[in-house]
């Protein structure tokens, strides 16, 4: 290992960082627009144009870009540091130019005005083309990634046959299945329907089995998003808390439960949609609740990996352990909270997915405050935190302003405390998502939510602040800091002797083709079953 | 403690969850088997060309059947519901059925259980009650456009003597 190929190979991390929290910063800007804009403030620039767009880029440039950029930075920077050598560096480029491109191609289309179909783009509202090629050469670029990630996993077998992966890189072989599993059912939908039909060159589409293949990639998503967070949680966040992971075989079963079930849970986002019958939906609502067991079991090891660190920092008592934690470590700070706030999200998503309780809180603000509580704040914060960490070990630069990077976790905490809860509470009495203007003209049930829409407002501009923070300290860390030594990635130790063999919860090879065969089982049947239909497609429309 | 050992607590943990699982499945089934207690989820295909001109959509309306069912008839389409008022008895199952001759919609009783897709091409179909009499907002809560913010209805619940239809 140069250093020449150690700076090449950060440098590329670097590069999908840099990408990640740009897209974030954007992300931010527009979302604080939109929660001022709900509670009817007149802000400059404000007009429905301009509020329906700004959703639209919030959401794939959060949900989609920073996440994924980020993602496969992670990835880039596990890989380096468990194998200890350089992995196909003109694929990672390939890679990331790839989707940097897709992404400015979308993020243009956006901008233009011509694709205000929010992130989850239902046809038959029709966005520009170059919408749907941009976002599907993100997708393209991120399978490259792929490529690199598995074939790591390749050369750690080969080199050191019949051990486990190390724990960060099986984590992250995790994710690479489950966004290879999702993506699948955005390909078949973004190749086989949306591009084709965007292009003109078959005029209709069906709206109900667009919406099948949205959310077949749609839900396993998330776990995309979260996957990557464990990680953080269960490989690096006991290492800087001073203690150990917990346990190490429980930590590898939860991220293969997550391979095997994180596909076939989508319909659980049609609950209302007709042509599906009721059958399919109880079905995939089972699976959504198994899903919820392995994050179950996470918050059990995470905390009791916790607990381990604060009794080695020398707490005795029952709960004084919590308080011997590194609190004003900005990492620390930024993950406790993130999962803290996780835990109650959590519990959002088993109501959601509880189809009598569902009713009364689909589509409304409820659903956006849970995922700005689990995407929103229990993955993104654990990113924020997660840069805060890798920065000085990727550039060998020292932290700046180490105070506001402590306080931006705890600003972050309080604003979507404030956001997430008035959301939920707004969404509990009826009012929808997305709207430009919550006030229906006055109606009493509207005038029962609009106070709180100011909180919400309030909450808004605190998420903003943090965000605020967050970029000077990562711009000023970037371009300031002192250089000084590089501090080497490590990850946390189990408690017990780590694993030397491979184990039931190591083949990757045999849950994924289970997994395959669970996708098979919970969407041939409603699929095959919408095509037996007598269906009338729908043209485009384009009311933006 | 070794590698392959749970602990004792985790393992007790890991029964917990397990069986707060089950207990949710457990009422789910109870409320889905027994009760039938399901999504509206109804089956049916419309061309969305023609719901507009040649379709009972064409003529959106509430409809009191005499034994006490009132069906309503409800185009939902940019920007707006028709019929844009709706009045319905208090206490008797109503039948909404409703398509869009254009994009997906959300049709949302604001207060009420009565929230369901509309999408172009199917027809949305299911029955509820309203228990409690008074005029209540309907409103689109799925992004439709640039007036979707605009898109609302009312629904009027009125109070009726037993036996006597509005």
């Amino acid at each position: 290992m140069s250093t020449a190929q150690d700076r090449q190979e950060n440098k590329l991390a670097i590069a999908n960082f840099a990408v990640a929290i740009a897209a974030f910063g954007i992300g931010a800007l527009m979302a604080m627009m939109q929660a001022l804009s709900r509670a009817d403030f007149d802000i400059p620039l404000r007009s429905p144009k301009v509020y329906y767009v700004s959703v639209t880029a919030h959401g794939v440039l959060m949900g989609l870009v920073f996440t994924t950029f980020f993602i496969m930075g992670l990835g880039l920077v596990i890989v380096r540091s468990v194998l200890k050598e350089d992995i196909a560096p003109r694929l990672g480029w390939a890679s990331f130019w790839i989707a940097l491109f897709g992404t400015l191609m979308t993020t243009v289309a956006i901008l233009s005005g011509t694709s205000t179909v929010l992130y989850t783009f239902y046809p038959p509202l029709q966005a520009h083309p170059t919408f749907y090629i941009g976002a599907t050469l993100l997708v393209v670029g991120s399978w490259l990634w792929c490529v690199i990630m598995l074939d790591a996993a390749r050369r750690w077998r080969r080199d050191q046959p019949g051990t486990p992966l190390p724990l960060p890189l099986h984590g992250m072989i995790a994710t690479v299945i489950v966004w290879l599993l999702a993506t699948s059912g955005l390909a078949i939908e973004s190749l086989g329907m949306l591009i084709p039909w965007s292009l003109g060159w078959v005029d209709t589409i069906d709206p109900v089995l667009a919406r099948t293949y949205m959310w077949w990639f749609g839900h396993p998503l998330t776990y995309f998003w979260l996957l990557p967070a464990y990680v953080i949680w269960y490989t690096i966040l006991p290492r800087v808390a001073g203690g150990r992971l917990f346990s190490e075989s429980l930590t590898r079963m939860v991220f293969m439960l997550f391979v095997l079930f994180s596909t076939p849970v989508g319909l659980h986002h049609q609950f209302t949609d007709p042509g599906i019958p009721a059958s399919w939906k109880l079905a995939h609502t089972f699976s959504t609740y198994v899903i919820l067991f392995p994050s179950l079991v996470t918050a059990f090891t995470v905390i009791a990996s916790l607990e381990v660190a604060g009794r080695m920092r020398g707490a005795r008592g029952l709960f004084d352990w919590l308080l011997k934690l590194p609190w004003r470590d900005p990492f620390f700070a930024s993950v406790a909270l993130a999962m803290l706030t996780f835990a109650v999200g959590g519990f959002g998503g088993a109501i959601n997915a509880a189809y009598a309780m569902n009713t009364m809180v689909h589509n409304t603000a409820w659903i956006m405050g849970h995922f700005h509580l689990t995407v929103g704040t229990a993955v993104a914060l654990t990113f924020m935190g997660a840069t805060y960490w890798l920065l000085p070990r990727l550039t060998g630069r020292e932290l700046m302003f180490r105070r506001l990077a402590l306080s931006q976790p705890y600003l972050w905490f309080v604003g979507m405390v404030l956001f997430g809860m008035t959301n939920h509470l707004t969404g509990v009495l009826g009012m929808p998502r997305r709207v430009y203007s919550a006030a229906y003209e006055g109606a009493p049930q509207a005038q029962a939510w609009q106070s709180w829409t100011h909180l919400s407002a309030i909450g808004g501009i605190i998420l903003f602040a943090s965000s605020l923070a967050f970029l000077i300290v990562v711009i000023a860390t970037f371009t300031l800091g002192r250089r000084g030594e590089r501090q080497p990635i490590r990850y946390a130790l189990p408690l017990a002797a780590p694993m030397t063999e491979r184990g039931l919860w190591d083949r990757f090879l045999i849950f994924s083709i289970i997994a395959v065969a669970l996708i098979a089982i919970g969407y041939y049947p409603p699929i095959s079953h919408l095509l037996e239909l007598e269906r009338f497609g729908s043209l485009p429309f384009k009311p933006f | 403690m070794s590698a392959s050992h749970v602990n004792v607590y985790e393992k007790i943990w890991i029964a917990l969850a397990a069986v707060m699982i089950a207990c949710f499945l457990g009422a789910l089934s109870v409320a889905a088997g027994l009760h039938a207690v399901h999504p509206p989820s109804h089956v049916e295909t419309i061309d969305p060309v023609l719901v507009r001109t040649d379709s009972p959509y064409a003529t959106p309306e509430v409809i009191y059947h005499p034994d006490g069912l009132t069906e309503v008839i409800a185009r939902v389409e940019m920007f707006r519901f028709l019929p844009a008022v709706i009045r319905v008895p208090v206490g008797r199952p109503v039948r909404f059925r409703m398509t869009s001759p254009d994009v997906i919609h959300g049709f949302q009783v604001v207060g009420t259980n009565a929230n369901v897709m509309v999408i172009p091409g199917y027809v949305s179909d299911f029955t509820t009650t309203f228990p409690n009499a008074g005029e209540y907002l309907i409103l689109c809560n799925e992004y439709c456009g640039l007036s979707h913010h605009q898109m609302q209805a009312k629904l009027i619940v009125e109070p009726t003597s037993e036996g006597e239809l509005p």
